[in-house]
């Protein structure tokens, strides 16, 4: 190494050179995008209509798509089920008591809803619509808030177009104006006010969860005294679904298959409840899914095509259950279920497995 | 505790003087002889005997099993599945400003994912001079900074517009944690690709984008992405948890929650904001009138009691009695906190238990002697801006009742003979 210290010295002074990037970073710490990656992933859409792509869709085309894969949560109207957001109606309630905040009565922008549709719905099946599928809902949105008519038809062309009703409806944050009495550096200390009445009470109200309401409370008040030392409070009840446990219980099921199965399941729990405390969500209860008649969970508001096919005697084999988890569309048209299958066998196999557990 | 330590005195004694009618008895219970010996001192106690867990037992440390009650709980009626929903830092039961980890809120719009480093990406794109991937290994390998922040929801509190609601500080308030970060500066970032493309920066925004189904998107003035935001991967010394955005989030002080991205991919240089759906739609405050403020970012000057509190009530009688609470303000440090027993009649300056940090919390207390008569408690946040915390009352003749967010009304407990606590208004 001494011997060429000259020749040494340039071959690491031109290997510093090709490990200096190109761009002007001061660290040089990071690889170009490339632009098909910066395609993958910058799809926001602005409210100037900057990362819209081309395409268009009905209303008639949106409401068939919106019922697929919107409605389960939103209605079939866009009115909402349960808690989840309703989409439509609201207008001119602003001023209200209680305002009903929709895409027809607040949202600023339309292409908000577009941008939104796209990349974050459907819930729990994400960034699966095409461009068009997406312009076709949002259409059948616009409808169910009596913006256009039926044979609307919205497009990268017209998107901009449309009025939204609430677009002047916001104003930028004025609170160092219209709360400039707030920095009052000397703020009162003595006889701030004559009288001071309860108004209110929570107890009233009494919506706080059951673990910590007021009866709780004076059980520790009443143990907790006259000794001084606090007792431990009751720690909550382990998880209800202990699939493990229930599992080994179970002698036709392989534990580690149903193991697997439980991962492969997080897919389905967005909608789907199963184990002890389970109840209907956006899809029905699974404990005894496995070798039941279709529609067989209480309470659960099914699609017309479950409830004929449950009219016609289906009942779910592992057979037949394996059809429906690997396209439930092509399946059951009409199935209010809104995912898109899955693809591999040993998943269905696993879930399968796992769904036998909770018999 | 600068300015308050000089009036503590003169305030404690003006409080015994007005307990003093009772005062007698309270002295005589503080000074209770035991009946008998305590036989966990008389006798030898399993502990004292048998040796404990070996060091190999709790290779990663659990708290011990009777602080089981301190956990994070949610509110099941506020949302329509806890996937998309948000829960509430048990902060009645925690003291110090620091919030654990384990115990801090969690809120996300499509749940918490597991993201490994080996598959983390960072993009930064836009109107930069050369937009750039990071992995997770580059992202460490630029200068460092460590900073204690708030963070705190828009919504916290946001369920006690229209009245008292729900019982308990956790619920009321428990939309808020308090850790130290560590990362790199997002400044340092965009230097780094490069913000002379994007020519002007007075009218640039930075838009940021989570990781997770829910691609939640908020987008930031330059002005402030420059200032302070930090990309965190590290926080009270360990890696993020998978619910606060492991491996990577951004953290933006003293602006609401939301805007923390979490499972951040991807920073966007634009000319304008992108008005994503989570700043128009969510996170605007609509007005008596109908008409709605955006871009409402800074969390205002807050306080509020945690002890005693509807679920951490008074046990132990009259005699000396520690209130305590936590203040905080996204505009900067709290210099003072003043505390009411009397619904806010009178005042007294709290004792702070560290200068006001930098949008961070800030722990005070007020050590009383508890006559053991009702109190409506109460306490009022001071910020370095002159900025005081204004009464339920005062918020909403300005507000209206529908504004949701960004509710920092000084809060009311009602303490009982008894020691329980409710949430209530006052007059």
């Amino acid at each position: 190494m001494s011997k060429f210290p000259k020749l040494t010295l340039t071959a690491s002074i031109a290997a510093l050179v090709l490990a200096m990037p190109a761009w002007a970073g001061s660290y040089g710490l990071g690889r170009p995008a490339l632009p098909e990656e910066i395609a993958a992933w910058d799809v926001d859409v602005s409210p100037d209509g900057t990362g819209l792509p081309e395409g268009s869709g009905s209303v008639e085309d949106g409401e068939a798509i919106f019922a697929d894969y919107c409605a389960i949560c939103h209605g079939d109207f866009a009115e909402g089920v349960d808690n989840w957001p309703k989409l439509a109606g609201g207008a001119d309630t602003l001023d209200h008591e209680d305002p009903l905040k929709t895409v027809g009565s607040y949202w600023p922008y339309l292409t908000t809803t577009w941008d939104y549709v796209h990349r974050s719905m459907p819930f729990g099946n994400a960034q699966t619509l095409t461009p068009n599928e997406v312009y076709a809902i949002v259409a059948y949105i616009l409808y169910s808030n009596d913006l256009v008519d039926d044979d609307f038809v919205l497009s990268n062309e017209n998107l901009l177009d449309v009025e939204m009703p609430n677009a002047e409806g916001f104003i930028l944050d004025d609170r160092e104006t219209s709360e400039a009495h707030f920095w009052t550096a000397e703020p009162c200390m003595t006889e701030c006010k004559d009288t001071v009445e309860i108004t209110m009470r929570a107890a009233v109200l009494d919506v706080t969860p059951e673990e910590t309401r007021a009866k709780k409370v004076q059980e520790l008040i009443r143990r907790t005294r006259p000794e001084p030392s606090r007792e431990d409070v009751k720690a909550p009840a382990a998880p209800a679904d202990q699939p493990a446990a229930e599992a080994v219980a179970n002698a036709e099921v392989d534990p580690a298959l149903a193991a697997a199965g439980e991962t492969v399941f997080k897919k389905c729990k967005a909608c789907h409840q199963v184990g002890e405390d389970a109840k209907n969500k956006t899809g029905p209860i699974l404990n005894g899914i496995v070798g039941a008649p279709a529609g067989h969970a209480d309470g659960f508001k099914y699609s017309k095509a479950m409830q004929e096919a449950a009219e016609g005697g289906l009942v779910w084999s592992d057979a037949e259950l394996a059809a429906f988890l690997a396209k439930p569309k092509s399946y059951m048209k009409g199935t209010k279920m809104s995912f898109a299958g899955l693809k591999k066998d040993e998943e269905i196999e696993a879930v399968i497995a796992y769904l036998k557990s909770f018999q | 505790m600068s300015e308050s330590s000089g009036k503590k005195g003169a305030s404690r004694r003006q409080f015994l003087t007005s307990v003093a009618a009772v005062g007698a008895g309270a002295v005589a219970a503080g000074a209770a002889r035991a009946a008998a010996p305590d036989p966990l001192i008389t006798e030898v106690q399993d502990w004292a005997r048998a040796t404990g867990d070996g060091v190999d037992a709790t290779p990663y440390g659990l708290p011990i099993e009777y602080e089981g009650d301190v956990i994070r709980r949610n509110v099941e009626w506020l949302t329509a599945d806890t996937i998309s929903s948000i829960n509430f830092t048990p902060i009645h039961a925690l003291d110090g400003t620091i919030t654990p980890q384990g115990c801090a809120f969690e809120r996300h719009h499509s749940g918490a994912i597991a993201l490994k480093k080996e598959d983390y990406r960072l993009m930064i794109n836009g109107l930069v001079d050369q937009p750039l991937i990071f992995t997770y290994a580059d992202l460490e390998r630029f200068p460092r900074e460590n900073h204690v922040y708030f963070c705190e929801c828009a919504a916290n509190s946001g369920m006690e517009w229209a009245g008292a609601q729900l019982n308990g500080a956790q619920f009321t308030h428990g939309m808020i944690h308090n850790m130290e970060y560590s990362g790199v500066s997002l400044r340092t970032l965009l230097e780094e690709a490069g913000l002379n493309t994007a020519g002007d920066l007075s009218d640039k925004w930075v838009y940021v984008e989570g990781a997770d189904a829910s691609s939640n998107g908020r987008s930031i003035p330059m002005e402030k992405a420059l200032d302070d935001c930090l990309i965190a991967f590290k926080a009270n010394g360990e890696a993020l948890r998978k619910e606060h955005g492991y491996p990577v989030r951004l953290v933006v002080p003293g602006w609401e929650g939301n805007m923390w991205v979490k499972w951040l991919r991807r920073i966007e240089v634009m000319d304008g904001p992108v008005e994503s759906r989570e700043e128009t739609s969510k996170y605007t405050d609509t007005l008596a009138d109908g008409t709605s403020r955006k871009w409402t970012w800074v969390m205002d000057a807050k306080s509020v009691v945690t002890a005693p509190s509807p679920q951490s009530p008074i046990t132990h009688g009259p005699g000396p009695l520690v209130i305590t609470g936590l203040a905080w303000s996204g505009r900067g440090a709290i210099t003072g906190v003043d505390v009411s027993v009397d619904g806010g009649q009178t005042w007294q300056p709290a004792r702070l238990a560290a200068p006001g940090q930098d949008k961070a919390l800030t722990r005070f207390y007020l050590d009383i002697t508890w006559d053991g008569s009702e109190m409506l408690l109460q306490s009022r946040a001071r910020d370095a801006s002159g900025y005081v915390q204004p009464t339920k009352a005062q918020l909403r003749e300005v507000r209206g009742l529908n504004s949701i967010y960004h509710n920092n009304a000084i809060q009311t407990w009602w303490v009982k003979a008894s020691g329980e606590a409710e949430n209530v208004e006052v007059s």
